[in-house]
């Protein structure tokens, strides 16, 4: 690993990325250095999801460059490969594995791709649950469970591949609102325990209390970056005061 | 005109003696078939085009044609060439069974590997990307996720084509084949009694597809035990 300020763990230059004809990225310049919280927001549409899912090549990106870890995103299957190991991710709606156990949704990658041994899958299975606090759940199959329940699962399933970073692409948007603390809790544990994280949410008290870092995307483009202290107390930008206004008019 | 229960009474071990033979039919060419349309549906998502063509193109004949016309040129047509006659499919062909079983795998593959086409094209795309952003392969993907996944949503499709395979069986009988079709129908010219033999020969069928019925229906359930929500 290099040193912080030299490498960042993160890097996309100049990226952009069509669907059809339309642009969902527009020249994007992003860092993130190992241990950084990093909070994207913006309208739907902005392109926020799109961003993030180029990190782990859920998205192909039609130019510029994408650096993760100091592995260049290409088409070659081992570069992508090499950056999956790196890049854990959770999904808006969590996607367990709906035909495996709790236990099973966890393991079965460590097995298949790390090779890890069946028991010790097990073992490294548990550890996470019980962080996430449902160890109990671990033979239940996914239906079973609550939505916040299931997140949290999902969370703890992209622990288990060991991640330098995670992505989480709207965690808590599909949660009734009883459950979004639950998995808000367990975001800001692992934020403490200094894992870089890159988050599309709207989830503005996360934001304020956690990032070290806020960026407003619109129409493709990163807007305006900010801690999140100037983030909310004095935006710059026209349209990131209109979007602000919106959602903390309530 | 009367019915005669008696002559239903006797035709019917008669023509349960050909239940094996249905049954043969049944097995023998949805199991065939089943591997057939695997490898049609792993032809048509290959990506690759050449397969793909080939494979619609196959799918579209053998679903474009009528069964009943299938079996007719297999078992009439193919004789016709020396080279099928001096070649190791011989001893298969030119048994009419196994004309039969040939003309109904290759039907029922060309409609099962669309049901399963279906199934595969259902599978919630999200999952398959939670599996990439694992580090799973795509063929990793395929077997874990997508093929226990599909599996399930193809059933209910899948049962209805078995069930419609057991029918087509029936039409073994035109050459020669002494199903309970068959059976029925050699009844038939004896007694000139067709529509007791006949109903009661519908019975038959009634009752077997009941019976399939339920063995899917219990398939069905253990395969979808993972989406009750109680214990």
């Amino acid at each position: 690993m290099n040193d912080n300020k030299t490498q960042p763990l993160i890097e996309m230059i100049k990226v952009n990325k069509f669907f059809g004809s339309f642009q969902a990225l527009k020249n994007i310049d992003l860092e993130v250095y190992k241990g950084e919280r990093i909070v994207i927001c913006g309208p739907s549409g902005s392109g926020k999801s799109t961003l993030i899912r180029c990190i782990n090549r859920l998205e192909k990106h039609n130019d510029g460059r994408i650096n993760i870890d100091g592995i260049e995103l290409t088409d070659k299957v081992e570069n992508i490969d090499a950056v999956r190991r790196e890049v854990g991710m959770v999904f808006q709606n969590f996607n367990l594995f709906p035909h495996m156990t709790i236990a099973k949704n966890l393991m079965i990658a460590q097995q298949l791709v790390r090779k890890t041994p069946k028991a010790e899958a097990r073992q490294i299975a548990m550890q996470y649950l019980e962080r996430v606090k449902i160890p109990e759940q671990a033979d239940k199959y996914p239906i079973q469970l609550s939505g916040g329940q299931q997140q949290r699962v999902a969370i703890a399933r992209a622990l288990c591949m060991n991640p330098e970073i995670i992505l989480f692409d709207e965690p808590t948007s599909a949660l009734d609102p009883e459950m979004i603390n639950e998995v808000l809790d367990v975001m800001v544990d692992l934020a403490k325990d200094g894992m870089t994280m890159v988050c599309v949410t709207h989830e503005m008290g996360f934001a304020r209390s956690v990032a070290d870092r806020v960026i407003f995307m619109d129409e493709g483009e990163i807007v305006e970056q900010a801690t999140p202290q100037a983030f909310f107390d004095n935006p710059t930008n026209d349209r990131t005061k209109a979007f602000l206004n919106q959602i903390l008019s309530h | 005109m009367s019915f005669d229960f008696n002559l239903i009474l006797q035709s019917l071990p008669q023509m349960l003696a050909g239940l094996g033979i249905t049954l043969q039919l049944l097995l023998v060419s949805g199991f065939l078939g089943l591997l057939l349309a695997i490898l049609l549906l792993l032809m048509r998502i290959s990506g690759k085009l050449y397969l793909d063509l080939i494979a619609q193109i196959y799918i579209y004949i053998f679903r474009g044609t009528p069964i009943l016309v299938q079996i007719f040129i297999i078992y009439y047509g193919l004789p016709q060439f020396e080279a099928i006659r001096e070649s190791m499919f011989w001893h298969i062909l030119r048994e009419p069974t196994g004309c039969a079983i040939l003309a109904l795998t290759l039907n029922t593959g060309a409609y099962v590997s669309e049901i399963l086409r279906g199934g595969v094209l259902s599978v919630d795309k999200g999952l398959l990307e939670a599996g990439s952003a694992l580090g799973m392969s795509a063929r990793q993907k395929f077997i874990y996720i997508t093929t226990p996944l599909a599996t399930r949503l193809s059933l209910p499709a899948y049962s209805n084509d078995v069930i419609s395979l057991l029918k087509s069986t029936a039409l073994a009988s035109t050459i020669t084949i002494t199903d309970m079709t068959g059976i029925a129908r050699t009844i038939v010219a004896d007694t000139y009694a067709p529509y007791e033999v006949f109903i009661s020969l519908a019975m038959v069928y009634i009752i077997f597809t009941f019976g399939l019925q339920k063995l899917f229906g219990v398939i069905e359930r253990y395969l979808s035990r993972h989406t009750v929500r109680e214990e």
